[in-house]
């Protein structure tokens, strides 16, 4: 079951910047490791996440192997307009996962 | 604390004198002995990944299930005040069984007998949503489990358990943990092992766990032949009571 947990704080001033915290729920199998009897478990990771303000993107990141189990991203921006923040996560096995937060500027 | 390795060993041969039971005022939570890093991501909800679980454990919460088809919330309604300090109780005597039982035994005992669905296995993520939406409820608050009437030869067996020497390395839980506490056993800080905060996200794990994984680690360290999962001496015993007592 795919889960994401999301800060962003619900105000700010307009050119503020503002600190946004993401965390999701993923195994982040790297593909290198081995079952007990020597089959490889396939990689199953996030790839890439994305995340857009009022539809720019204003961060994105591409994950690779070595990255832990639930990736913990954080980054910040400026606040412009009040809107909509959409954060987006894909990875293998066809792993999609899209949640927004709203935010209002003064 | 990480891994206990073979530093082990060296810990047997400088065993210090038996220090016997820590003092009321003495005691202190695993959080003390953690890592400033790792406090700030504990102390900080939204980076700590543990509350995935919690997360997945409030949908779960709401899902109806098995033959009987209702859901926990269908009798417990919001677990933010039925649950309020329940987790701090556990493991108590169930009457059923005849003997103490843990958290997570006690989630499956409704399971099967009210909701009439099958039990969870046990570290299977559902088992550990739903029992970490149920601990988290209690958070802040201390250890509270029944000491006396029917629990009393249970605890008097787990606390035998905690001093007893066992496995290839001949050490007992009270060794490390009542007499060393606070020192280094290899890289790492030995704490006071008092099972306060589980289920809990471990990184080594990359995952949450329950109580009876960090006690089955602990016993492999020792080079000692775990427990099974759900076994009285984890579960019911509570794996040490010695130390839940003591909290």
């Amino acid at each position: 079951m795919a889960s994401a947990l999301i800060n962003v704080p619900p105000r700010a001033r307009r050119g503020e910047i503002i600190e946004i915290k993401t965390l999701i729920s993923h195994t982040m199998e790297t593909g290198f490791r081995r079952t007990q009897l020597g089959a490889v478990i396939p990689r199953d990771i996030i790839r890439r996440f994305v995340c857009t303000y009022n539809g720019t993107e204003v961060f994105s990141a591409d994950l690779h192997p070595a990255i832990a189990a639930n990736p913990f991203i954080v980054f910040s921006t400026v606040a412009i307009e009040s809107g909509t923040l959409v954060f987006s996560w894909t990875g293998d096995n066809g792993f999609s996962v899209t949640e927004s937060a709203k935010i209002s500027v003064d | 604390m990480r891994r206990l390795g073979a530093a082990l060993s060296v810990l047997a041969v400088a065993a210090i004198a038996a220090a016997g039971e820590i003092a009321p005022s003495e005691r202190r939570s695993g959080y003390d002995f953690m890592s400033r890093e790792t406090r700030a991501m504990q102390d900080d909800d939204t980076a700590n990944p543990g509350m995935l679980w919690v997360l997945e454990g409030g949908t779960l919460w709401e899902k109806k299930i098995g033959a009987a088809g209702r859901a926990c919330a269908d009798c417990h309604g919001d677990p933010r005040a039925s649950m309020k300090g329940v987790a701090a109780r556990y493991p108590a005597f169930d009457a059923g069984k005849g003997r103490p039982v843990g958290l997570e035994q006690r989630i499956n005992v409704c399971r099967t007998d009210r909701q009439e669905a099958p039990a969870l296995a046990y570290e299977s993520r559902e088992l550990l949503a739903l029992t970490a939406l149920v601990a988290r409820q209690s958070r802040g608050l201390p250890i509270d489990i029944a000491i006396a009437g029917r629990m009393r030869p249970f605890l008097a067996a787990g606390r035998a358990t905690f001093h007893r020497r066992q496995g290839q390395l001949n050490l007992a839980c009270a060794q490390c943990h009542d007499d060393n506490w606070g020192r280094q056993l290899a890289g790492n800080v030995i704490p006071q092992a008092h099972p306060t905060g589980y289920p809990l996200y471990r990184l080594e794990w990359q995952s949450l766990g329950s109580l009876q994984r960090r006690l089955r680690n602990c016993l492999v360290g020792i080079r000692a032949a775990p427990y099974d999962y759900g076994a009285q001496e984890l579960d019911g015993r509570a794996g040490r009571p010695a130390v839940m007592t003591r909290v």
